[in-house]
């Protein structure tokens, strides 16, 4: 599925057609946008140095990581890139976006460099000259085109209101040399109302689930950070296709997080899901040294008791023996108080070695004055 | 010196070199478990003889004669790191930020030039702890959340561009969810480690004085090499004591 958005990504729009975009959602428990971000940097970048990509450049805005590691994580993948290089800038939005460093510039450096500072984040309008120059420098201005990626739009808006985020996307989207368009969002750090609109904006939306759903559903994002399982890095990938045509199609894949980044493989079958999910422990049982679980024959042993209430949840009541019925009663009515069930003619068989007894109470109203030892001849 | 590795250590996993190195750390406390000890832990580690590492201290909380006491305690003399330049205690008790952004822009500018001239005295890891960042909030009169967050997001600028460790104390009790939700999320997203340090479910107790959960998220290693463990939670019981604190899982027997 990953794969599917790399070549929406790779190839992307028709003419004359808005260019693809993709949002991918993160969470407090599964904070991964990071790792997708870098998949597909990687591999757009090789599609673009190997000639394969409808974009012949590429242009990253970076806000959460500085530009540094990006370019360390490419040479990581063995893409070296140089100041020479002519097919990817970079925007640095990350080392002083609001001006803070006293260096003397004017507030996007000039002149073509492989790093452009920008310290004014918050101008949405100069940020997006700035990309479109960038995008310019390395494919002109015709009609080649040039991908965008930006690592997070976190910061963006918690600098510019909404309106002006999702003016400058679409802005990016609709230009004629802009190919495609990818960023991520932690939809924890945002009102319902901002990921709905993101989602409006973009193609496609990649979310990220993991395997440990908190216990209880309204618990806020802290709670479930702190409920999640011992390794926490497993999860279903989930992406969304919006096609053209108005049908949607969502796919899916497990991820598993390391060193490396994330890795994607197919979703395992249900039984080994259900397995794997019951086999996360709940923090409370990893607390205690003792087990807290049920086999299946303890299970079964367990619905099988009968409790000793009336109403039982089968349809009937159930009638149990307490000890106070009448002798008349008695004779009729059985003692067992485990199975109760009423049995007939229990005293006149005398079989089975059962014992009979006759509370002296039953001979007897309530709240009686009577002594009870009036009856003795003395 | 007792170099021993506690449970503690291991989760932050001090047991591999400079594991902190360009890390953030935040640390969680609350009205009934207060993680000050913690920060004083890993002060004592990183003035530990055994390193040469330098530790930048912006004390919003209590003064420096505090701290010394606390410290010395755990055989830590910190006005001999002072004076051997290892030790930059900023005492923001006596200084006042302006009353707007520019206050938390000239401070961060001011660690920044130390951070720097540190830097060009040694190769050894820096660490950059505030006690705390809700001080800072109130340190900077008028200020407010964002300008807070624009500040830690400097600080790491710093992780990476000069390779520090940035170590944070927040109060997670304080900030109602319903005013600001997203502020503690976004410290809590901007940690690569979160240390929270709570009660026990079932209250007070003589001899376990509470628990740490500590999420270490990792990254994804732009580094070769080997990288840190990743994604990984534990949850541990602690006792303080006069000289130090234990550290046990729930029912072990404690040394």
């Amino acid at each position: 599925m990953a794969d599917s958005i790399f070549r929406k990504l790779r190839d992307g729009g028709e003419e004359g057609e808005l260019a693809p975009a993709l949002t991918i959602e993160e969470t407090v428990v599964s904070p991964f946008a990071l790792d997708v971000s870098c998949y597909l940097l990687a591999n757009l970048s090789s599609s673009i140095l190997a000639g394969k990509s409808k974009s012949e450049g590429l242009v990253l805005v970076t806000f959460s990581r500085s530009p540094s590691f990006y370019l360390q994580f490419l040479k990581q993948r063995g893409i070296v890139v140089s100041s020479s290089s002519k097919w990817i800038r970079v925007l640095d939005c990350y080392t002083d976006p609001l001006g803070w460093i006293d260096q003397p510039s004017t507030g996007v450096t000039e002149g073509p460099s492989l790093v452009k500072l920008n310290k004014c984040v918050s101008d949405l309008k100069r940020l997006f000259s700035s990309v479109i120059d960038a995008g310019r420098e390395m494919v002109g201005d015709g009609k080649t085109r040039f991908s965008v990626a930006i690592d997070s739009v976190n910061e963006l808006l918690r600098h510019s209101s909404m309106p002006l985020v999702s003016g400058l996307l679409t802005d990016l989207r609709s230009h004629a040399q802009v190919s495609s368009l990818f960023w991520s969002l932690n939809t924890d750090l945002h009102q319902e109302k901002v990921t709905n609109a993101l989602e409006y904006i973009s193609t496609m939306k990649a979310n990220l689930e993991p395997f440990c759903p908190s216990p209880d559903g309204k618990r806020n994002a802290l709670e479930n950070l702190f409920l999640a399982h011992q390794d926490f890095g497993k999860g279903r990938f989930h992406v969304r296709f919006k096609l053209r045509k108005g049908r949607v199609r969502v796919m899916s894949e497990e991820y598993h997080v390391d060193q490396t980044g994330i890795n994607l493989s197919p979703i395992s079958s249900a039984e080994s899901v259900i397995a794997a999910t019951k086999s996360l422990i709940p923090k409370a049982s990893y607390l205690v040294h003792f087990n807290l679980q049920l086999s299946e024959k303890e299970r079964v042993e367990k619905e099988k008791v009968v409790l000793p209430f009336e109403h039982q949840d089968h349809g009937k009541s159930t009638e149990i023996y307490d000890g106070r019925r009448t002798l008349a009663d008695g004779k009729t009515e059985a003692t067992p108080l485990s199975s109760g069930e009423l049995q007939a003619d229990v005293v006149s068989s005398g079989k089975g070695g059962e014992i009979i007894y006759f509370r002296d109470s039953d001979d007897e109203h309530p709240d009686s004055d009577e002594d009870p030892d009036d009856d003795l001849d003395i | 010196m007792d170099r021993s590795v506690n449970l503690l250590d291991l989760a932050l996993g001090l047991d591999e070199p400079s594991p902190l190195r360009g890390k953030v750390v935040l640390i969680e406390d609350c009205v009934e478990t207060s993680g000050s000890f913690v920060l004083h832990q890993m002060m004592k580690r990183v003035l530990s003889p055994h390193s040469s590492d330098s530790l930048i201290f912006l004390a919003f909380a209590r003064p420096f004669s505090h701290y010394d006491r606390v410290l010395r305690k755990l055989g830590c003399n910190l006005s001999t790191q002072k004076t051997n330049n290892r030790l930059v205690f900023v005492d923001m008790l006596m200084m006042k930020c302006s009353d707007n952004e520019s206050g938390v822009a000239k401070l961060f500018r001011e660690i920044q030039g130390t951070v720097g001239k540190l830097r060009s005295v040694t190769n050894s890891n820096i660490t950059v702890m505030v006690d705390d960042m809700s001080l800072l909030e109130i340190a900077a009169t008028n200020s407010n959340s964002d300008h807070v967050l624009d500040f830690l997001h400097y600080c790491h600028t710093l992780t990476s561009e000069s390779n520090c460790s940035l170590v944070t104390l927040n109060h997670e009790d304080i900030y109602s969810s319903m005013e600001r939700p997203a502020y503690l999320l976004q410290m809590v997203c901007l940690a690569d480690i979160v240390i929270k340090a709570e009660p026990l479910a079932s209250g007070l107790a003589n001899d376990v004085h509470g628990q740490l959960t500590v999420v270490n998220k990792g990254m994804i290693s732009s580094k070769s090499g080997k990288g840190s463990s990743r994604n990984k939670l534990q949850n541990f019981q602690f006792r303080i004591k006069e000289n130090g604190i234990e550290y046990f899982y729930p029912g072990c027997s404690r040394n």
